[in-house]
């Protein structure tokens, strides 16, 4: 049995007629160390993915397992870093992190707990933001507190949701190269989900397709063996490179690509009078007829 | 970002150019419609004592200006600290379990609207054997007018946090008391704030018809006992000092929410 693993996992939202199945038959198995990157549509499931591993929210049906026992609720052995960085605004970087070594570590020495806090703040290079409100902070300073934060809590597994989503190309690679170093010091378990294929090849050691939704699921686990550390101007050349980026594509816009669904529109033309301005006075009666009837013109549109 | 001003010293100039136009109103009402209406200067001769000699206690309604505003004050911060204290925690409730607004917001929604004068009555009559009905009265009348801004605010406020700060607190497994004091009081404070500083000028309000129908010493029931006295001019200076005294204690909240403004 693998570290982390879900098993025919499905997960539905709404009641009765509005009922959508988000996530479909999922099977997932991660070894411990690894990284992992799933690489889906925007809108497809990921977030509902990775709150199913967080223990967030539960499967419908089937399982999700850590260490072989499942995962029912949120816990600290899974550190979750959020899309929106999920920061309190009202609390210093400090604070953040202060929060969560305090409520992990209850046993330690004050003194120990500060050390462990300035340690992370130091490992995200934010030492100098140390007691700065998120508010203050730039995005990818946001996100790095939010890495800190997570590593902090010393978890199994580490499971990222987009982490650098919301950021600009150039502190994007920055953050990628960040993330890199740090996995490879500590060599934790992470799950990371993106919609960049590229950045999901850069850092992952096995990439997995998720197809589009509804009932997304997962494709088949193309295997990353680049020798790391990998070098992203090196990479874009790499002939490895443009292979595994070619089979993760051609299953997202092939076999897991958005099925096409039609939705018929009707566009009702209204009744008019057309006025005639070269003859004037327009003559207008209560009685008078619309030159042209009201129809009703029938579009399909296909999404 | 402030604004451009349209001409230098505007913030102070057009306010008093305002308070002019307002005053030669005033003067021309009472020199034609309203005989009764005392001039300015009328008000000025009558109320300088009052003005001058502001902390005076020459009896139990004739007192300086300020002596009066201060026993109304007192009054209002024990009503309004116990408005508080009942409030806050009754809005958390309220924004924390669904089966609480609902068994309660129905009829909180009817009390909420009952003036402060309709209350003052069953104060009085509540604490009747305590001997000092009237005071209680208007304490228990104060406290129960100025609550709900802080209640209905509060459980806005615990209502609109976000759920990515609930989701940290989930995986940090924090307890219900550190989830409490870590994320939904700070996260609810600005609303809380807002609340209060209704709440406050709400308590402004009672306190005035408060003491004007009890006849308690204060502002208030000094306006009450110059309009039986047919002191007119004193109404007038009652008036104004109950303006201003609001004004202030609005701009002191206002400043004090502003500092608990977070991104």
């Amino acid at each position: 049995m693998s570290f982390l693993q879900i098993q025919h996992a499905s997960k539905s939202f709404g009641a009765g007629a509005k009922r959508h199945t988000v996530l479909r038959d999922i099977n997932l198995s991660v070894e411990k160390g690894e990284f992992v990157a799933i690489v889906g549509y925007s809108g497809a499931g990921k977030t509902t993915l990775i709150n199913m591993l967080a223990g967030l929210n539960r499967p419908d049906s089937g399982s999700v397992t850590l260490n072989g026992a499942e995962i029912t609720e949120p816990g600290p052995d899974r550190g979750v870093i959020f899309q929106n960085y999920s920061l309190l605004p009202w609390m210093t970087v400090y604070e953040n992190i202060y929060l969560a070594v305090d409520q992990i570590f209850p046993n330690w020495t004050t003194e120990r707990k500060k050390t462990e806090t300035e340690r992370n703040i130091a490992l995200v290079n934010l030492t100098k933001a140390h007691d700065k409100k998120p508010g203050e902070l730039s995005g990818g300073m946001r996100q790095r507190v939010s890495v800190a934060r997570a590593l902090a809590m010393d978890p199994q597994v580490l499971l990222m949701d987009e982490p650098l989503g919301a950021l600009d190309a150039l502190t994007r690679g920055v953050l990628q190269s960040e993330i890199e170093q740090i996995w490879e010091k500590n060599k934790k378990t992470v799950v990371l989900i993106t919609n960049d294929v590229d950045e999901g090849i850069l850092l992952a050691d096995r990439i997995i397709p998720l197809s589009a939704g509804p009932e997304a699921t997962l494709g088949p686990a193309v295997k990353v063996d680049i020798e790391r550390p990998r070098d992203r101007k090196a990479l874009n050349h790499d002939p490895r490179f443009k292979d595994i980026k070619l089979k993760v594509l051609d299953f997202l816009l092939g076999a897991g690509a958005r099925k096409k669904t039609t939705l018929t529109r009707n566009l009702v033309l209204p009744d008019i009078e057309p006025e005639d301005i070269t003859h004037q006075p327009v003559n207008w009666s209560i009685n008078s007829q619309p030159k042209r009837r009201k129809e009703v013109q029938e579009t399909k549109i296909e999404i | 970002m402030k604004k451009q001003p349209l001409f230098p010293y505007d913030w102070i100039v057009l306010p008093i150019i305002g308070a002019t136009v307002i005053l030669i109103l005033w003067m021309l009402l009472s020199a034609t419609v309203a005989a009764d209406l005392p001039t300015p200067g009328k008000t000025w001769q009558d109320s300088k004592l009052y003005i001058l000699d502001p902390f005076a206690d020459r009896g139990e309604q004739d007192k300086g200006i300020m002596t009066l505003l201060g026993l109304s004050l007192i009054t209002v911060a024990k009503g309004y600290v116990l408005a508080l204290l009942v409030g806050v925690p009754l809005g958390f409730m309220l924004g924390l379990s669904d089966a609480f607004a609902k068994t309660f917001d129905p009829i909180f929604q009817i009390l909420r609207p009952v003036s402060p004068l309709a209350w003052l009555p069953l104060g009085i009559i509540l604490f009747f054997k305590t001997g000092e009905a009237n005071s209680w009265g208007a304490l228990f009348t104060i406290a129960l007018c100025a609550m709900w801004p802080t209640v209905l605010n509060t459980a806005v406020g615990v209502r609109a946090i976000p759920q990515d700060y609930l989701n940290v607190a989930r995986v940090l497994k924090l307890s219900k008391w550190k989830t409490l004091w870590k994320i939904l009081v700070p996260a609810t404070l600005p609303y809380m704030f807002t609340g209060f500083r209704l709440s406050l000028g709400i308590a402004w309000l009672v306190i005035v018809a408060a003491e004007m129908l009890t006849g308690t010493a204060g502002v208030g029931g000094f306006l009450w006992a110059e309009y039986n006295a047919g002191n007119n001019a004193r109404i007038i200076l009652c008036i104004l000092a109950i303006g201003l005294v609001g004004f202030v204690l609005d701009k002191i909240m206002g400043f004090v929410e502003a500092q608990f403004k977070t991104a």
